[in-house]
């Protein structure tokens, strides 16, 4: 079936987010919808499934025009979504992920199981995937995950299928499989919107390129072009994302991690014995595939996880079996990795939150009683230094920015004695402007002569701030490397593949005692 | 949290739990498409939303070049007038029972049509009777001989707000570190078995020391009470609204057990479940003058009221009490210990309700009381506590005029035979009201305001679950 | 074209699993068995108990049983203490503990401690009277625990339940009198608790109002204007308006005269029977039904529900009036079934009860059918046990149900998971 998109605009009251966007995708076709975060690919892809009304503009299959009044009409029509946040029920098994909103009865409204299993098997088969119909979604691994979403989309016959982001929770390794799949679905004729920002995978698998930036087509591309082309297309300037640092001057003061194991609640094992040691002055970049552990090792680190074993050790003094409090009073500074979730309180007000967590005592804090006007000038000093975009320190945290969110965790975090500084994700969710100016402020504290630990799962900004990297997979270490180490190595490593040699089994982390560099 | 993550309502800032979602209202169009907009997809286009945002509720509402149309609109997008507007509808209801069971009304409707004035004369008097016998019951009775006599449903008043306000302070605090205490009535009740039984049973105390051991005994056994509940929850995770309703049975029934056992607190000679009454140097001493049921407990609510302000609002326990309302994860984040403050939440509100029970059997009750003593205050409270927005404040507003309702009623059933649960009709369609601004304004043709006035955010308020880690 | 399988989990690199077994289980039975046996101890009770096992109906009419007091009782202890020794051996063995040796160590103190109970009394301890009692007081217990369960499980939670039944037990008394049917009324009573519901859907689907407020006001709302029209209108005119015909017993021929179940099963009103016919409707209904995979989707995920062109609005209304509808049911119990008029808030709590007993199902018809059982049957050991001339006070046994309860919701049976959106209004651009 061909899709064809035309003129669409949608507006968000005076921000236009799809600006008379034309897109033509044709069967057999994969057609890659390229952009940067932010530059609508979404919200169109949300029009075209029916989860927003356009504006402006029509959508045709096979040149006539629809009108969706919610993903059901689009369902109907034929359109299948593989969505970026699984849209699966965790408690069902994967034959009722599949059949629910279609579902087949028998008499009285009775489900008919054995058909939605038969519907998962026969399409299991077709694409070579191992996916038990009688499994628990939750049970399963993210890929697999994704598999379902796919067999839920194909289950209804879709001949316009959308990839939105798709690649965001995988290995290297797993994302071949899904160009392979997306390739093999091209191939029987179907119809797909791939929606990514990663130009290698544009490259690898698609047919023709549509490049969208700020609500608007800005050009097409074939997947001949190089990156740089793609890229500049992409962000409208020649981007760099390197940051300005010198060589590490190391310190004796260290963290020192030793046989670090995480416990989950159900007796998971998320950190599996590792070690490493972060020196004063360097700053350690724990890379991975989001979810192999980096999480849990900070949170570890901050004493929030419940079951850990092993050893932390800053300057001698040992962290592990400390409350939280405890040890940011040891001078450990932390940027959590979802700061909605984590890092503010979205109701409290910009001074409230840079005094979150230090309400145990001097300064803000005398006789139990809160010192608003000491607060206050604390946190206009912040504001400004930090450079945070605000009316003023009254505004509450829950209606700014991303970017000016994460600046009010980080001047919270760097405003008290550090000796440790650890970083989750620092720059998920944050404008560019606001990219630079955390990194730099991380690249200041290394260079204060703190330990530094970022958790990243992007390639890029691993190697642009690391002195040294470790990459994790599956609670392990797979290794600690140079920064300049070949992404290729990289890329394997976060797959699981340890660097040449290595002592043969995956992951083996014993003796890595983290002096690489 | 991939495959289970709300994010069309995910917003930066807002937090991003279900909960936030819970009382997402959204009326603008531009905070509609903020709330469908997702962060982690769109950073871009959310920060831009968010300025959209931030530029159309800069300080003033936007002229429209109508004075009087803005004026209008200022004025009637505060909170203050769905209050105002959800009393008006919850009285209007409580006129319409009363129109539909006066027999005068009644009489008169089958020939509506040949003489509908008799008809309107009968609901007009219904009516106006009913709500006048409800002012003079609780404000001032013009039909008294002085104005001492006059005044004297005003002091009613305030004695029924009295525990009202002090439970109405525990619930309300509970909210606002995300709990909910449905457990006033075990409170009150403990609280009274502790303070009655050291009022009626310990002898040779001179006042006011036996009466500060009282109050101190109920405060703590309140306390405690309600200090089960955050124990539970803070260890276990077992939801604070089961585990309270099954500590209001389980201290009715010990309360009762008491009551009826010779020996316990039973009155000696008696063979009612009933306590003797309080020994003098226990009563807490009227306030106005032995003419007027008005006591010292009114006082120590207020103060009740003065400390809880100052305790949410400049103390640093209540700023963690909020912070781990508003967010306990953050608030775990940054060191605050989530299971200490829920304890400790609840021990102070449960202190606050059982103070209420004490004042029951110091002040309003002394002669003896039974099983009854709580006289659904515990329950009120919690309309109280919403009514007042959760506020200290408010709920002492809330208090007063719910003391208010409750003498009234008592007054209206007395002088023309309305049955005083039309109080409880009128109380609950308020507070249903009120936490619906939409549907206020709707019935009022009021014009939808930006913003929603933000009612405290509760934490997992209404899940009885143990949440599970997300994966993927 | 491109190798597309290798999902196969590699054993290496599979995360290892820690044991998980807990010892909660067997502390919780350990202290209840040490709180038994220190009643035996402390108070022991000679002479024999009497358990009468017939009824008068009986086509087979068993003996009454006389057994000596304190042996029976310390041997069910000693079951229990078997059924201890196991659950220690099964959770070092890092097993769960089973359940049905939870159901026989309850069983087995139980009847121990009827058997002390009951002993010395000269009156026999009647054992179908003390089942088919329970079974009638769990009655709306059952129905307004379904209907949590139904509500709870499309995401709104149901606090309302309490409101459903007096609003259904008023309705149906009104509506029955007039009509002198109860069929009637026990159409009324589900019409009635279908509006409490409504309203409820109304302020939390619609309006977005958090749940568990709405579902405490709407309880004072109608225990405000039942109690307010029981007082204008029903009181003045009892005969016309407040006395209702009360269903028949429908004994089932034969099946009634089987010895203790007989009588107990098969001796009810068609509202009795309607019941245990609901539960497995019910659970049948959510767990093989179309509708029921619906009704879960939205109260789990209801997102991923909508992205698949379901309306979540409208299935969580219709699972809330239906939820409602049901608690109706155990409404009317009150007034065409059990007696024959309204009472001031004559339902006393069980709406809380039967939402205890939501959570103590862990929100399952089948589970939380036991959970309602459970709570009808302590009661009604207390009505039993004052017959017999009990030694615990009565005020204790009242207060059973709730301490379980407690201990329940505490972890004794481990953490339940309720559905994960319930409580979360949807919002929908």
């Amino acid at each position: 079936m061909r899709l064809e998109l035309r003129g669409i605009t949608k507006r968000f009251g005076a921000l236009v987010a799809n600006d008379h966007i034309d897109l033509v995708v044709n069967p057999g076709e994969i057609h890659s919808l390229l952009g940067e975060n932010g530059a609508g690919k979404s919200t169109l892809m949300n029009v075209l499934y029916g989860l927003y009304s356009a504006d402006e503009g029509q959508i045709l299959l096979d040149d006539e025009v629809q009108r969706f009044a919610g993903p059901g009409d689009a369902m109907a029509a034929g359109i299948g979504m593989v969505h970026q946040h699984f849209m699966l029920v965790p408690v069902f098994t994967v034959a009722e992920n599949v059949m629910l909103g279609h579902e087949s009865t028998r008499a009285g409204g009775v489900l008919d199981l054995e058909e939605a299993r038969a519907k998962v098997r026969e399409i299991s088969a077709r694409f070579g995937f191992h996916v038990d119909p009688d499994a628990l979604v939750e049970d399963l691994p993210v890929g697999v995950q994704q598999r379902v979403e796919i067999i839920k989309a194909l289950s209804r016959d879709a001949d316009v299928l959308v990839f939105d982001e798709p690649t965001a929770v995988l290995t290297p390794q797993e994302t071949d499989e899904l160009m392979g799949i997306m390739r093999q679905l091209r191939d029987e004729g179907a119809a797909i919107v791939f929606i990514t920002h990663k130009l290698r995978e544009v490259r690898a698998v698609a047919d023709r390129i549509t490049v969208i930036r700020h609500g608007k087509v800005v050009g097409e591309a074939r997947p001949t072009a190089s990156d740089a082309e793609l890229a500049s297309l992409m962000v409208g300037r020649a981007v760099e994302l390197t940051v300005h640092k010198d060589a590490p001057q190391l310190r004796d003061n260290a963290l020192e991690v030793t046989d670090l194991e995480v416990t989950g609640p159900d007796g998971q094992v998320l950190v599996d014995r590792i070690s490493f040691t972060v020196r004063g002055g360097e700053v350690l970049v724990i890379a991975g595939v989001q979810g192999n552990g980096q999480t849990e090792v900070t949170e570890a680190l901050l004493g929030l996880q419940e079951n850990v074993s092993g050893s932390v050790r800053l300057d001698g003094t040992e962290l592990v079996g400390r409350t939280v409090r405890q040890i940011l009073q040891a001078g450990v500074g932390f940027v959590p990795e979802d700061r909605n979730e984590d890092g503010l309180v979205g109701e409290f007000t910009i001074a409230e939150n840079l005094v979150l967590d230090r309400t145990d005592g001097p300064p803000f804090v005398r006789r139990g009683m809160l010192q608003l006007a000491t607060r206050d000038e604390f946190a206009r000093d912040r504001v400004a230094e930090f450079d945070v975009r605000t009316q003023g320190i009254e505004t509450r945290v829950g209606r700014l920015s991303g970017g000016n969110q994460q600046k009010v965790v980080l001047a919270r975090e760097l405003s008290r004695e550090l000796r440790l500084f650890v970083a989750a994700q620092p720059t998920r969710g944050v404008d560019v402007g606001s990219i630079e100016f955390i990194h730099k402020r991380i690249v200041a504290t290394r260079d204060e002569g703190v330990p530094v630990v970022v958790v990243s799962t992007e390639l890029d900004e691993a190697v642009a701030l690391a002195d040294r990297i470790m990459v994790m997979y599956r609670g392990r270490v797979v290794g600690i490397v140079p920064a300049d180490t070949p992404r290729d190595t990289l890329g394997l490593m976060m797959a699981g593949i340890a660097p040449e040699d290595g002592p043969g089994a995956p992951a083996g982390n014993d003796g890595d005692e983290g002096d690489a560099a | 949290m991939s495959g289970e993550t709300p994010d069309r309502d995910t917003t930066p800032g807002r937090d991003t739990t279900p909960e936030a979602a819970a009382e997402g209202v959204v009326e603008n169009p531009l905070d509609e498409a903020l709330g469908s907009v997702d962060p982690e997809a769109e950073p871009g286009l959310a920060e831009e939303l968010e300025q959209e945002v931030a530029r159309e509720q800069a300080p003033d509402v936007p002229d429209t070049g109508d004075r009087w149309r803005d004026a209008f609109r200022r004025a009637t997008s505060g909170s203050w007038v769905v209050a105002l507007g959800a009393i008006v509808l919850a009285i209007v209801a409580g006129s319409v029972l009363i129109i539909v069971t006066n027999e005068a009304v009644l009489a008169a409707a089958p020939y509506f049509f040949s003489r509908p004035g008799d008809t309107f004369a009968a609901i007009g008097e219904a009516v106006g009777g009913a709500y006048s016998a409800l002012f003079q019951g609780a404000v001032y009775n013009f039909g008294a001989d002085s104005f001492a006599q006059g005044i004297r449903p005003l002091t009613q008043t305030l004695t029924n707000a009295t525990p009202l306000i002090a439970a109405g302070l525990g619930v309300a605090l509970a909210f606002r570190a995300g709990l909910f205490n449905i457990g006033g009535q075990g409170q009150m009740l403990v609280a009274a078995i502790a303070a009655g039984w050291i009022g009626f049973g310990v002898t040779g105390v001179p006042w006011p020391w036996h009466m500060l051991l009282c109050l101190v005994a109920g405060v703590a056994a309140g306390a405690l009470w309600a200090g089960i509940a955050g124990l539970l929850k803070a260890r276990t995770g077992a939801h604070e609204v089961i585990v309270t309703i099954m500590l209001n049975y389980i201290a009715f029934y010990l309360l009762s057990y008491f009551l009826a056992t010779p020996g316990l607190m039973q009155a000696p000679g008696s063979a009612n479940p009933k306590t003797p009454p309080m020994q003098d140097g226990a009563v807490l001493p009227p306030l106005l003058g032995e003419q007027y049921n008005l006591h010292w407990g009114f006082v120590l609510s207020l103060v009740a009221v003065a400390y809880v302000w100052w305790l949410l609002n400049r103390s640093s326990t209540g700023f963690a009490f909020r912070a781990v309302g508003e967010n306990p994860k953050a608030a775990r984040v940054a060191g605050i210990d989530v299971s200490r403050t829920t304890v400790l939440v609840m021990l102070v509100a449960g202190g606050l309700v059982g103070l209420a029970g004490t004042q029951q059997v110091l002040g309003t009750v002394t002669t003896g009381f039974s099983a009854d003593i709580d006289a659904g205050i515990g329950f009120d409270a919690i309309t109280v506590a919403l009514l007042g927005g959760s506020s200290p404040i408010g709920v002492l507003g809330a208090g007063i005029l719910f003391g208010g309702f409750k003498a009234g009623g008592s007054a209206m059933q007395a002088a023309e035979g309305v049955p005083i649960e039309i109080v409880l009709v009128v109380q609950s369609l308020i507070v249903l009201f009120i936490a619906a601004p939409p549907l206020v304004r709707a019935i009022f043709r009021l014009p939808q305001p930006d913003r929603r006035p933000r009612a405290p955010r509760r934490r997992a308020a209404a899940t009885p679950a143990t949440t599970e880690e997300g994966q993927a | 074209m491109t190798a597309t399988t290798v999902d196969a989990p590699t054993p290496d690199t599979a995360p290892r699993t820690a044991s998980t077994a807990t010892w909660k289980a067997v502390i919780g039975l350990g202290v209840v068995l040490a709180l038994y046996a220190l009643l035996l101890a402390l108070v022991p009770h000679e002479g024999a108990a009497r358990f009468r096992l017939a009824t008068d109906s009986d086509f087979v009419v068993l003996p009454t049983l006389v057994v000596p007091a304190m042996t029976t009782a310390w041997v069910c202890g000693l079951v229990g203490l078997a059924v201890l020794v196991l659950a220690a051996v099964r959770t070092r063995a890092g097993h769960r503990v089973p359940v049905w040796a939870i159901a026989v160590f309850a069983a087995a103190l139980l009847v121990g401690f009827l058997a002390w109970a009951a002993a010395g009394s000269p009156r026999d301890l009647p054992v179908v009277g003390l089942l088919s009692g329970a079974l009638a007081l769990s009655v709306p217990l059952i129905y307004g625990a379904l209907g949590g369960v139904i509500g709870e499980r499309s995401g709104v939670v149901n606090i309302a339940i309490e409101g459903q039944l007096l609003a259904g037990a008023f309705t149906a008394a009104i509506v029955g009198s007039l009509t002198d049917s109860p069929w009637a009324g026990l159409f009324a009573a589900v019409v009635a608790s279908a509006l409490v519901a409504l309203v409820l859907g109304m302020f939390t689907i619609t309006y977005k109002v958090n749940q568990v407020i709405v579902g405490v006001v709407l309880n004072v709302l109608v225990i405000g204007l039942t109690s307010f029209f029981y007082s204008e209108v029903l009181v003045p005119n009892a005969p016309t308006l407040n006395s209702t015909t009360r269903f028949p017993q429908l004994p089932i021929p034969f099946l009634e005269q089987i010895p203790i179940i007989g009588p107990v099963l098969f001796d009810q009103t068609i509202v009795g029977y309607l019941m245990i016919v609901m539960v497995f409707v019910v659970w049948f209904a959510l767990f093989r039904t179309k509708w029921g995979l619906r009704v879960r989707a939205v109260g789990e995920h209801p997102k991923a529900a909508d992205t698949v062109g379901i309306d979540v609005i409208r299935t969580r209304y219709r699972a809330v009036l239906i939820g409602g509808a049901i608690a109706g049911l155990g409404g009317a119990f009150y007034t065409v079934v059990s007696i024959n008029q309204f009472g001031r808030e004559m339902t006393a709590g069980a709406g809380f009860i039967a939402l205890a007993a939501v959570i103590f199902g862990k929100w399952d018809p089948l589970r939380a059918a036991l959970a309602g059982l459970l709570f009808g049957f302590a009661t009604n050991l207390q009505n039993v046990l004052s017959v017999v001339g009990s030694p615990v006070p009565s005020q204790f046994m009242l207060m059973l149900p709730y301490v379980v309860t407690l201990l329940a919701v505490a972890g004794l049976v481990g953490r339940s998971r309720a559905p994960a959106a319930s409580g979360t209004p949807y919002t929908k651009e």
